[in-house]
């Protein structure tokens, strides 16, 4: 049956306001690219955080708009990170640029592998599958030592100027700006991706996957493609990290990593894009501050911050962003009248 | 040969004890406990204080690192897990992996970081030999043990009126509740013998498994085997699934250790993948 024009009109319209930009988000955005020139000092950490905002954003997009938990997702960010320093270290592509997307290529490809396993069981059947699969390829890097470096990581690994011109310099100059550009540009395609007809069919999925397939959503291929695409975000991610560090070791597959992800994303609020970037920021910031404090036992307070989080409430920890919303709806002078709601309610 | 089936029946056992508590929280609250090695963990540092630092006999102090990990479990499940029952799964995992990082890290903050082991007593050393097979005393002690438990946990199952109640609060918690079964009280009194029969598990366990901070994200893997694949419908099923995992993981490790821990994790993914709600398990009601 076709849906009656004002059916898809208003869909559309729907559709078109949320993909407008917001200007707290062009604000975002001239900020992180300042910060280029105005913190020349804080290079190193604005690095990490790009590429930590890139990987959170990827668990976002299964985790926040598709809903499946993955405690796994290290597996495609290590994936992408041996992949990068390989091709590095053997001299296969000399293009940092080329050798990222590859690298990219490469864990999308085993995202689309692996998206099979998920479509099936429960949470907790995910759960497990996707840590599985983080640690078994954790296993095979561990046992195939000849070329992964086994526990000792991947060493002498030379990343080439990139594009032939751009040498990443030990003070990170260079590697934030690539790392950011990165980050922008998959920024806007996941946000054409979730603004899309495409995005708001996974959103029904993951509110009722029953009711999403009775209304024609093929569930099985929207969750394969989301998840493959996530996968190749992760990918970009790890590999980002292994060439601004010219090393790839073991614990890129590491449990703690997914862990932490989970983190992330929650602090900065899963469901919107912005999420893992501002949980990215403000975890690597608290990671900075407390492991200065006492370096050891961080992970205790770690935990604490999870545990906190819980008991609060999740909506509630992401309700201090709710006067910002109100300064933002006010500041944008184009949604005036119009009250969209988007569908940011969490739960299952 | 026979040497590995029973070392492998030994570990699978200690796991069993280990893992039980998981299964039952699992299949009566739906709740996904990460935390749960935790609580072993507790136990096997107890017995470690107890008999190495204060010289406690070893026979006096498992029942003591019993006592004190279900004391432990009772505490946090009416402090703090009665409040995520109703969360939802991502909610549990979060705050459970919050747990687990916290005990690490506190575990590591008071007892170092270092592995420890407890001063087994000088009778259970050592091996004999029983028509070629060679039996460790240790290993023989941990599968009486665990033997008798499992016996006795059947036991209150299948016969007790509180072991009926469980039953029928696993099976269908909201008309449990109708008939007037008090599943919050049920839960709390499982959740506590579930602590203490891992801290007993981690006690048993600290020579064989090894104990140090990183114990529960070592085992966590473990042990939700054994809870998915055998189901939570009844505690055969994880007995099985514990006796096949410690069996395989023993028998790898020895016939083929290149391939290490990748062959459990394998076949962990295809039985999940073919069985979702387990190998043992009937299908669910729900």
């Amino acid at each position: 049956m076709i849906p009656p024009h004002s059916a898809i009109r208003a869909a559309t319209e729907w559709l078109s306001a949320r993909a407008r930009w917001h200007p707290l988000e062009v604000v975002f955005w001239i900020g992180a690219f300042a910060a280029i020139y105005v913190l020349p000092g804080k290079h190193l950490i604005l690095t990490e955080i790009a590429w930590l905002g890139l990987f959170a954003l990827s668990l976002d997009l299964i985790l926040g708009y598709a809903g499946i938990i993955s405690l796994g997702h290290a597996a495609f960010f290590g994936f992408g990170a041996y992949s990068a320093a390989l091709l590095a270290k053997h001299e296969i592509i000399n293009e940092p640029v080329l050798a990222m997307l590859i690298a990219g290529g490469a864990a999308m490809a085993l995202g689309f592998a692996t998206s099979f396993l998920v479509l099936r069981g429960t949470d907790l059947t995910r759960l497990m599958v996707t840590l599985g699969v983080a640690l078994v390829l954790r296993e095979l890097a561990n046992r195939y030592g000849w070329l992964t470096g086994g526990a000792d990581g991947l060493q002498g690994v030379t990343i080439q100027p990139l594009f032939g011109t751009f040498r990443l310099d030990m003070f990170g100059h260079t590697g934030y700006t690539y790392c950011l550009i990165v980050l922008f540009i998959l920024f806007l395609i996941a946000r054409r991706l979730v603004n899309s007809p495409f995005g708001l069919s996974l959103m029904s999925v993951k509110g009722n996957p029953l009711r999403a397939s009775a209304i024609g959503i093929s569930v099985d291929a929207r969750l394969i493609a989301i998840y493959t695409v996530a996968a190749g975000y992760a990918g970009i991610a790890g590999a980002l990290l292994a060439q601004t560090t010219a090393f790839a070791s073991l614990e890129v597959f590491s449990f703690d990593r997914s862990a932490d992800l989970l983190l992330v994303l929650i602090i900065g609020g899963a469901g919107y894009l912005y999420g893992g970037l501002i949980g990215a920021i403000i975890f690597k910031v608290m990671q900075d501050y407390l492991s200065v404090l006492t370096p050891q036992y961080w992970p205790f307070w770690i935990g604490m911050v999870l545990v906190v989080i819980v008991l609060v409430g999740r909506d509630r920890i992401t309700m201090w962003t709710t006067p910002f919303r109100k300064l933002a709806m006010r500041l944008d002078w184009r949604a005036s009248a119009r009250s969209t709601t988007p569908a940011s309610s969490e739960g299952h | 040969m026979l040497t590995i089936l029973f070392d492998g029946i030994a570990y699978g056992m200690l796991l069993f004890v280990l893992a039980c508590g998981l299964a039952v929280t699992l299949g009566l609250m739906n709740l996904v406990n990460l935390a749960h090695g935790s609580f072993a963990m507790a136990g096997g540092y107890i017995t470690v204080v107890l008999v190495n630092r204060l010289g406690f006999p070893f026979f006096v102090s498992l029942p003591i690192a019993f006592l004190a990990s279900a004391a432990i479990g009772f505490i946090f499940e009416r402090a703090l897990y009665v409040h995520i029952y109703r969360k939802p799964h991502l909610d549990q995992v979060l705050f459970t992996i919050g747990l687990v990082f916290m005990s690490v890290a506190a575990v590591d903050y008071v007892m170092g970081s270092g592995q420890v082991f407890v001063q087994v007593p000088q009778a259970l050393q050592g091996k004999f030999d029983v028509f070629g097979i060679g039996i460790g005393r240790y290993r023989l002690l941990i599968i009486v043990i665990c033997g008798l438990l499992t016996v006795g946990l059947q036991g209150i199952l299948t016969y007790t009126r509180f072991g009926s109640r469980l039953r029928a609060a696993v099976d269908d918690s909201r008309v449990a509740r109708g008939l007037g079964i008090n599943v919050n009280r049920i839960f709390a009194l499982t959740f506590a013998f579930g602590s203490g029969l891992a801290g007993l598990g981690g006690a048993l366990g600290a020579e064989i498994l090894g104990l140090d901070p990183t114990f529960p994200l070592k085992f966590m893997i473990y042990f939700l085997i054994v809870v998915t694949v055998g189901g939570t419908s009844s505690i055969t099923g994880p007995f099985l699934a514990s006796l096949l995992l410690g069996i395989s993981d023993v028998a790898g490790k020895y016939y083929v250790p290149t391939l290490g821990s990748f062959v459990i994790y394998t076949i962990m993914i295809v039985v999940l993948i073919w069985r979702p709600q387990g190998l043992f398990s009937r299908a669910s009601s729900r």
